[in-house]
């Protein structure tokens, strides 16, 4: 077990490191990362004075080193509207974003998981059937879409909700709804597949035919194997929680992470943009890591298999 | 008896191949070997046979013989030349020489292209016939393996699996090998059919003066084809003899158990030899004699020491301790 | 094992005409209904410049914000009075366009990738699954941004970029299948015959492993259009002049409450085109593939 986690420990940090790497390459493919940072309208010696401050004149790998180490004590560097630290900026935002993160992943896991495992229970039926158009929906109607039209018909045509910014706790339901609906039918459908898969085994007959109660079946064997590849897909869920967030931010107007990174993105405020990039692949990476973990505990036989 | 003089078509001397198997998550890695220490010799259109279970390494042997799997030690020569290495030019272009003739003929064939597609391919690969009077010589094949004309446009999974493995072996012969490694080609057919294609390879071989090494666990088919049997276990060989002698006498305790077990039409089955104990596992070789767990001669020697394959008579060799030296106190 | 050995019969010689009208007939309507939509698409997309009543800038101050439905707009005008129709036909050509280029850009990527990983193994194998690990890890709408971020949005770049957009699962599948077929299989078979690295490949593997790909291609499609979306309704994939689908939801935004069939009819024409490519994609893997999930 222990061989286990150290080996999947090591890959998380290998793909951290991977994103770290990443992100030094583009930013110093993308031309002078001094004349970038500071603006084209610099005198000269400025951008000199720069380039030696943040030791751009050394050679690349040296300046890859200091760019690690930058990134571990949490320098990210001077955003460009604000000249507040890129990392401060971040930080203040993340409870914002948070609050619609989290109600939104609970609805999907609250609603979609039990709604899945419900439909494939009970083929046929009309839950059943309202799963799969559910995760049709849910899979083709883009988030922005999805708000948008959720705005035209409960601000503007009921006037039942506010459409933008964040006053009051009324003006987080949309868009934690929009977050949450297109997950919703995801998971559903997902969890409804995997449960219809795990029925299927011949075990679960074979629990059956010895006399077992239904329910027990069901929340003995069923569920325990059923529960692998759904906790993947909500481990993949969490690691995409900051990317679902961009456009519902975008759309109402919300304060956090999202948002921060489109107005980053267009003012080019690589700082910050390099700052949320890496927390994103952090969350991505931890959620992975726990969800692998998780498996190990999950399911012996993923145990044995790991070690090549 | 005269020796030939000839050079042997395929020659093995003291092939060796291991594998590495670990054993669970932390367990260290055991050397397995699948092949230890073989010496044969197929002249060019003779039969060898080569006898085994599983777990024997007749297979790995036969991929041995026609250089797909290295040995750790030893030689392949195939016309007095060593074997080239695997997937370099000088191996591409001596396949023409040798083909394989596999065990399931529905994956050894593409399900996408055409019988006579793929019965043409070595023409292709190998430049053996201009474009023109490929068609030609794809319908002689056909005809030579028993194909009707009209399944040239079949596909694989439209033929029955007689009619398959006919198309492999049709394919093998395309561009007129020397050498022909059969790996359990008949295991996987309908037991009527399987006389049929045997009787086949063996007329074809005849009419083309092709050398055969036809590997299989089922004895009653190797009789009907080989000329010389080699009998396998666990890696070595435990006896050769030509075919009518080795099913009259059997020498090695292993080997009398096999023939004694291969029905005879019209007499009743008798005086069978059942082993006990476990069917051989490579990777947990026993001491001495790897036969001597299960045979029912096995004295101490058979235990501590390994037995060499020694000729008994007039070409004949067998490798078991009680075997040659009751032979060497008849001939002393 | 005993399995009765006789052929198959050989399917009958039915006219051409006859076979297609059976094959049709067998075809679910959702699924019709989808492929005629994808038809339409695709006209649309070529031949844009002919269909479209007017330039995609072309103003008509005079009929700002009309209603879709008056002869002169069939959809309506937009806050400068351009025609939505116009612009909703050349968005389909751009986004069309933009998600075809990336898919086969990203299937060839991962498909020759894929191969070099299952043909060198070793060190070549593992760069190639770090890579696509990697590629898996970070959300792709993330990585996007941050390219943009730096390089600024251009065409060109936008294409390339979305041609990255899930070529580690044509990897994944194309080394999955390349190995399978050289260990038992006919791969193996024909390198036995002499065949050369190169006609193994061409000649064998990559016809077995098309369908395979073809119908990863299907699902990934739709996916790379909501992307592209997704990305110009922020105002950072396709820059106007040029116009796409997300860009005209991006702008319809802020007319949502006077005008809203600015953005309705590109949001609908989004929906129902993933829509109807995903039930193809899904039709069609049925067909080609039953052991496919």
């Amino acid at each position: 077990m222990f061989r286990f986690a150290s080996i999947r420990l090591l890959r998380a940090l290998i793909t951290i490191l991977a994103v770290i790497t990443f992100a030094f390459v583009v930013l110093r493919l993308s031309g002078d990362p001094a004349q970038v940072m500071l603006g084209p309208d610099v005198p000269q010696e400025s951008v000199d004075a720069f380039r030696k401050a943040w030791g751009l004149d050394q050679p690349l790998w040296i300046q890859y080193l200091s760019y690690i180490r930058a990134i571990f004590t949490g320098d990210f560097g001077v955003s460009m509207r604000d000249k507040a630290s890129a990392m401060q900026l971040v930080i203040e935002r993340i409870p914002a974003t948070l609050q619609l993160t989290i109600p939104a992943l609970f609805l999907k896991v609250v609603i979609g998981i039990p709604a899945g495992v419900y439909a494939a229970l009970h083929r046929q039926s009309a839950i059943d059937r309202g799963v799969i158009l559910a995760a049709i929906f849910g899979f083709t109607i883009p988030s922005f879409v999805m708000g948008l039209l959720l705005v035209l018909i409960f601000s503007i045509t009921l006037g039942l909700l506010p459409s933008g910014g964040q006053d009051t706790w009324q003006h987080g339901i949309l868009p934690t709804l929009t977050m949450s609906i297109g997950g919703i039918g995801i998971l559903a459908r997902f969890s409804r597949s995997a449960m219809i898969e795990v029925m299927g085994q011949p075990y679960i007959r074979t629990a059956s035919a010895k006399g077992m109660k239904w329910q027990d079946v069901v929340w003995k064997h069923a569920l325990p194997n059923a529960a692998v590849p759904i906790v993947t897909i909500v481990g993949f869920m969490v690691g995409t929680l900051i990317a679902g967030a961009v456009v519902v931010e975008s759309i109402f107007s919300w304060p956090g992470i999202g948002r921060l990174l489109v107005v980053s993105v267009s003012n080019r405020d690589l700082a910050v943009v390099q700052c949320i990039l890496l927390l994103v692949a952090a969350t991505m990476v931890v959620s992975n890591l726990i969800v692998d973990l998780l498996y190990g505990f999950l399911d012996p036989r993923l145990r044995a298999q790991s070690a090549h | 008896m005269s020796e030939h003089f000839k050079t042997p078509l395929i020659e093995a001397k003291g092939l060796v191949r291991t594998y590495e198997v670990r054993q669970g998550m932390f367990g260290r890695a055991t050397p397995v070997r699948a092949v230890d220490g073989i010496d044969l010799r197929v002249m060019p259109g003779e039969t060898l046979g080569i006898v085994g279970e599983s777990g024997s390494g007749k297979s790995t042997l036969g991929r041995m013989l026609l250089g797909i799997d290295p040995p750790q030690e030893g030689q392949a020569l195939f016309e007095g030349k060593p074997m080239p290495k695997l997937a370099t030019p000088e191996w591409r272009a001596l396949r023409a020489k040798m083909q394989f003739v596999y065990q399931d003929p529905l994956a050894a064939l593409d399900r996408r292209l055409t019988i006579a597609e793929q019965i043409g391919e070595p023409l292709a690969i190998h430049n053996l016939v201009p474009k023109p009077h490929r068609e030609t010589r794809v319908a002689e094949l056909m005809s030579a393996v028993g194909l009707r004309p009209d399944q040239a446009g079949r596909y694989p999974h439209e033929l029955s699996g007689g009619q398959r493995q006919r198309a492999v072996i049709a394919r093998a012969l395309a561009s007129r090998p020397k050498l022909l490694v059969c790996d359990e080609p008949v295991s996987a057919l309908d037991v009527s059919i399987q006389a049929q294609v045997v009787n086949m390879l063996r007329d074809l071989q005849e009419k083309n003066h092709i050398a055969m090494v036809f590997i299989s666990h089922d004895l009653k088919v190797v009789r009907n084809i080989a000329d010389r049997v080699a009998v396998m276990y666990l890696g070595r060989i435990v006896e050769e003899a030509s075919s009518d002698v080795i099913f009259k006498t059997p020498l090695h305790p292993y080997t009398k158990a096999l023939v004694s077990s291969v029905p005879v039409p019209g007499k009743l089955l008798q005086g069978r030899v059942i082993l006990q104990g476990e069917p051989p596992n490579p990777a947990n070789r026993p001491s001495g004699c790897a036969f001597h767990p299960r045979c029912p001669l096995a004295a101490d020697i058979c235990r501590t020491s390994v037995p060499q394959l020694l000729s008994v008579a007039d070409g004949r060799t067998a490798a078991c301790h009680m075997v040659t030296r009751a032979e060497a106190s008849v001939a002393a | 094992m005993t399995v009765t050995d006789i052929a198959r019969p050989q399917s009958p010689n039915l006219s051409l005409f006859t076979r297609f009208i059976k094959q049709v007939r067998k075809v679910p309507f959702s699924v019709t209904f989808g492929i005629v939509w994808l038809v339409g698409m695709v006209v649309v997309a070529v031949f844009a410049d002919v269909i479209r009543p007017y330039g995609i800038t072309a103003m008509d101050l005079r009929a700002r914000l009309s209603l879709p439905g008056n002869p002169a707009h069939l959809l309506g005008t937009d806050e400068l009075g351009r025609d939505v129709l116009s612009r909703l036909l050349q968005s389909i050509r751009v986004s069309l366009a933009i998600a075809f280029g990336a898919t086969i850009i990203s299937a060839v990527f991962g498909t020759v990738l894929g191969f070099a990983a299952a043909k060198f193994r070793g060190a070549v194998e593992h760069l190639v699954l770090v890579l696509a690990d990697f590629q898996a890890a970070l959300p792709f709408l993330i990585m996007s941004l941050a390219v943009l971020a730096f390089f600024g949005s251009s065409m060109p770049l936008l294409i390339g970029l979305m041609g990255f957009y899930g070529w580690e699962r044509y990897a994944r599948i194309a080394r999955g299948l390349a190995i399978s077929a050289s260990a038992q299989g006919y791969a193996s078979a024909v390198v036995q015959l002499g065949a050369t690295p190169g006609r193994v490949y061409l000649h064998h593997i990559l016809p077995n492993v098309a369908s395979t790909l073809i119908v990863s291609m299907t699902l990934t499609f739709p996916e790379i259009i909501l992307m592209e979306s997704g990305l110009s309704f922020l105002g950072l994939g396709v820059q106007p002049p040029e116009t796409s689908l997300g860009n005209m939801v991006g702008f319809g935004r802020e007319y949502l409450t006077r005008a809203p069939w600015i953005m309705l009819a590109p949001a609908f024409v989004i929906m129902v085109t993933t829509l109807s490519i995903s039930l193809v994609g899904d039709w069609l893997r049925d067909k080609l593939d039953p052991t496919l999930r």
